[in-house]
């Protein structure tokens, strides 16, 4: 699929992952609507795509922790454009393990931000999307979904739970040839990760990220590890024999 | 990671271009510009520096074990117009994002240039305009900060100013080439050049000696826009100042893409030991001196980028001089004994047999750069790398550095890391005047060294 002119929704639209996406689309004309919580920053992004080529932006503001305003985000999205060709399921939250351990109620919270309220957005989304016949629905899980670890575990579980979720909503789109596509990146140097070296051959800017997005959509890939390697490091990883794996700090 | 109420610090390492520091700092990562005019207003313990895109090869832009600003993340685009060519980005974009955005070919071939382009278009707005960069066109179009329409800076008593020069006129003329010592740049308005095609035709001519060079420099001045030379540092005697001249200027009609936001090739580690030495040196310059064939000349058409940007094709090219790293060195000298006194430049060199192969001669002309402590200023200019081999690099380097302030020339912030407080006070008279624009907040490892602020930081 071309980008050029397509419309475009990003839900989390701040996020350093999906700036670069939308940069991208938007050096090739492409119209973005943006949903995010901060409405400065969303301003500020929406006129840095207009100068580098979008033929429209449009902003929104949303706070993906508010299960209660998803059906009207997914409406929204639809409605910007009159329908869409991409919808990117970007938002997340990389919460400190130890810190959850002890407070059950940030343990849900985190839950529901990085499992709950993706997945029930990516179902709405799903609903027009198969009326239309065409499309595709993007969200970034991580390669931290593919094995539970002791460091990363409920981020972990919540992103390996979105795989899970939408392997099945890819099953379902299947007859519709609506593309359902999960994004798996590796280490990446965002605002996210900030508090980490960010340096070191397995760090992956947020650029290489995005164009790697840019070319699984137009191949309609189902999974994309990004970059590559992390495919063969991950499938390492998960054979790594139990007795072995818990003597390891991972 | 350390919070308090204005900012978040990370300690993190950055090092200069050339490798030769390398140094842990308490890094702010804005990814605001209300959140980057904060973080200015709680005192630093060990001050503050703004940091680019780290390719200046000195010390300019690190604080050893004190705060740093890391603008990389302020780098929207706030607004361009294509009726005006008035372009308005964050502090943090790059001349390679702005190339890549503006100066896309129009269908007469035409487009939206920076009218001033450094030898590496991975450099930030703000750095650019803290060192008033400058490019092959120098002599005719000036510097960096003479096509700066604006500024937004944020000083440390909270206040964000805009900057012109109809508005704070003093503060704006502190601030272009001010090493970030004024204030932190949030933002600037740049005024981009239309040109009729974007393509050019350049033209390489060898050269055997530098009176030579001074030739074709006359020749070339009126008629070519884009001009510098490539000398073989290591010929001596007859040969002394041998070279190639390169003049490039834009053909009406005649397109080309901007060049590619990243390096398609990289250096992922450093070689134990430098891949620059006396024998690499002297076999590159001896083929690269021939190149040209028979004829000594060549003429080419099509895209700058080979001509503006040779070095941006290797990502972290600077990793080939191995752990030690390496210094480089530029400094104009006034046009009156320019020939004699560049002559005895290149002679302590060749002696040394130190040089490298990345050695460039240009003219700057009358246009004046506005900036208090700018660099550039009518004369010639020498800049070349020498490989870090201690005190034997050093001390050439202080030979050339007499040299240049015996003449009455002055030598490159963003290259330097040797230069006296001495020899910077003579060579930027501007300094006095300069220094009543400080922002108390503000400092950096270069500005102590050479006096600018005091060493005693609160
Ligand atoms: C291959 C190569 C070729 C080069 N060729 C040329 C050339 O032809 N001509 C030339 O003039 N230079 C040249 N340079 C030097 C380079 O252009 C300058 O050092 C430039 O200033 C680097 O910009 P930066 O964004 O990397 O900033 P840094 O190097 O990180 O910082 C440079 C200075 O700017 C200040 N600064 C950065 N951002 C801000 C801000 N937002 N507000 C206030 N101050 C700020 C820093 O404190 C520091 O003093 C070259 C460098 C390389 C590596
Ligand atoms: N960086 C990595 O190494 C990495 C690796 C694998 C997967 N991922 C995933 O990639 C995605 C993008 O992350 P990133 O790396 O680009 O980091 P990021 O820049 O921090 O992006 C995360 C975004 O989520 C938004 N967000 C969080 N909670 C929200 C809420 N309640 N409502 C609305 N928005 C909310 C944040 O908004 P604000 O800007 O307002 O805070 C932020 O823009 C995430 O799903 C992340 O889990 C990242």
């Amino acid at each position: 699929m071309s980008a050029r002119q397509s419309r475009i929704a990003i839900f989390g639209a701040t996020s350093d992952i999906a700036v670069a996406y939308a940069r991208r689309s938007a050096a090739q004309g492409a119209r973005l609507v943006l949903f995010a919580r901060d409405a400065v920053a969303l301003e500020t992004v929406a006129a840095d795509l207009k100068v580098r080529g979008a033929t429209a932006v449009e902003i929104r503001h949303a706070d993906f922790a508010d299960l209660s305003t998803l059906p009207q985000v997914s409406r929204d999205a639809f409605a910007a454009f009159g329908g869409l060709d991409v919808a990117l399921v970007a938002y997340g939250s990389l919460p400190d393990q130890t810190a959850l351990n002890a407070d059950p109620a940030a343990l849900k919270a985190a839950l529901d931000l990085n499992f709950v309220s993706p997945v029930l957005l990516a179902n709405l989304l799903a609903a027009p999307f198969e009326t239309a016949r065409a499309g595709a629905i993007a969200v970034i899980t991580s390669v931290a979904g593919d094995r539970g670890r002791q460091s990363n575990y409920a981020y972990g579980a919540a992103k390996g739970g979105c795989q899970t979720f939408l392997e099945g909503l890819r099953h379902r789109l299947f007859p519709a040839g609506v593309t359902v596509l999960d994004i798996r990146p590796g280490f990446v140097a965002t605002k996210m990760t900030a508090h980490l070296p960010q340096g070191g051959p397995l760090w992956a800017t947020p650029d290489q990220v995005a164009g790697d997005i840019v070319a699984a959509l137009e191949k309609g890939r189902a999974v994309l590890y990004t970059p590559w390697f992390w495919w063969p490091i991950m499938t390492i990883v998960k054979s790594v024999p139990r007795a072995l794996f818990h003597r390891t700090k991972l | 990671m350390a919070v308090t109420a204005h900012r978040k610090t990370y300690s993190k390492t950055y090092s200069s271009w050339g490798g030769v520091l390398r140094a842990p700092h308490e890094a702010v990562l804005p990814t605001a510009r209300a959140e980057a005019a904060a973080a200015l207003v709680e005192p630093f313990p060990n001050g503050v520096v703004p940091y680019g895109n780290g390719r200046s090869y000195g010390d300019v832009g690190l604080n050893p074990l004190g705060g740093l600003l890391d603008m990389r993340g302020l780098d929207r685009f706030i607004a361009f117009d294509p009726e005006t060519g008035l372009m308005t980005c964050e502090a943090g974009v790059t001349l390679a994002d702005i190339l890549a955005v503006t100066a896309r070919p129009e269908a007469d071939g035409g487009g939206w240039l920076l009218p001033v382009m450094p030898g590496t278009r991975f450099i930030t707005v703000g750095g650019a305009i803290a060192n008033d960069v400058h490019g092959k066109n120098a002599h005719r179009l000036g510097s960096f900060g003479c096509h700066v329409e604006a500024l937004e800076l944020a000083r440390s008593d909270g206040r964000v100013l805009t900057c012109s020069r109809s508005e704070n006129a003093d503060l704006f003329r502190a601030t272009i080439g001010g090493l970030g010592l004024t204030g932190l740049i949030l933002s600037a308005t740049l005024r981009l050049r239309r040109v009729p095609g974007l393509g050019v035709e350049t033209e390489d001519i060898r050269f055997d000696h530098l009176d030579r060079f001074f030739d074709l420099d006359a020749e070339s001045t009126g008629t070519w826009e884009y001009t510098a030379a490539w000398i073989d540092c290591l010929a001596t005697g007859t040969a002394l100042g041998r070279g190639i001249y390169s003049r490039s200027r834009h053909v009406a009609g005649v397109a080309a893409q901007p060049p590619a936001r990243h390096p398609h090739i990289g250096v992922p580690l450093a070689p134990p030991i430098s891949a620059v030495n006396g024998l690499s040196v002297r076999a590159f310059n001896a083929l690269y001196w021939r190149k040209l064939g028979a004829s000594g000349r060549k003429l080419s058409l099509g895209a700058y980028e080979p001509a503006f940007f040779p070095l941006d094709a290797i990502d972290h090219w600077n990793r080939l001089y191995g752990p030690k790293g390496f210094f480089q060195f530029q400094a104009v000298v006034p046009p009156a004994d320019a020939k004699a006194v560049t002559g005895a430049l290149l002679g302590a060199i060749a002696t040394s047999g130190q040089g490298s192969m990345l050695v460039v001669l240009k003219r700057f002309g009358e246009v004046a750069s506005e900036g208090l402590l700018s660099f550039p200023m009518p004369g010639i200019s020498l800049a070349l790398d020498f490989p870090n081999r201690g005190a034997s690099t050093t001390t050439l380097l202080a030979r050339l550095e007499a040299i240049v302030v015996e003449a009455g020339g002055r030598i490159y912030p963003a290259k330097d890391f040797c230069m006296s407080a001495r020899s910077f006070a003579a060579g930027y008279p501007g300094l006095e005047a300069f220094r009543s624009h400080l922002d108390p907040a503000m400092t950096s490892a270069f500005a102590r060294r050479v006096g600018i602020v005091r060493e005693d930081i609160p």
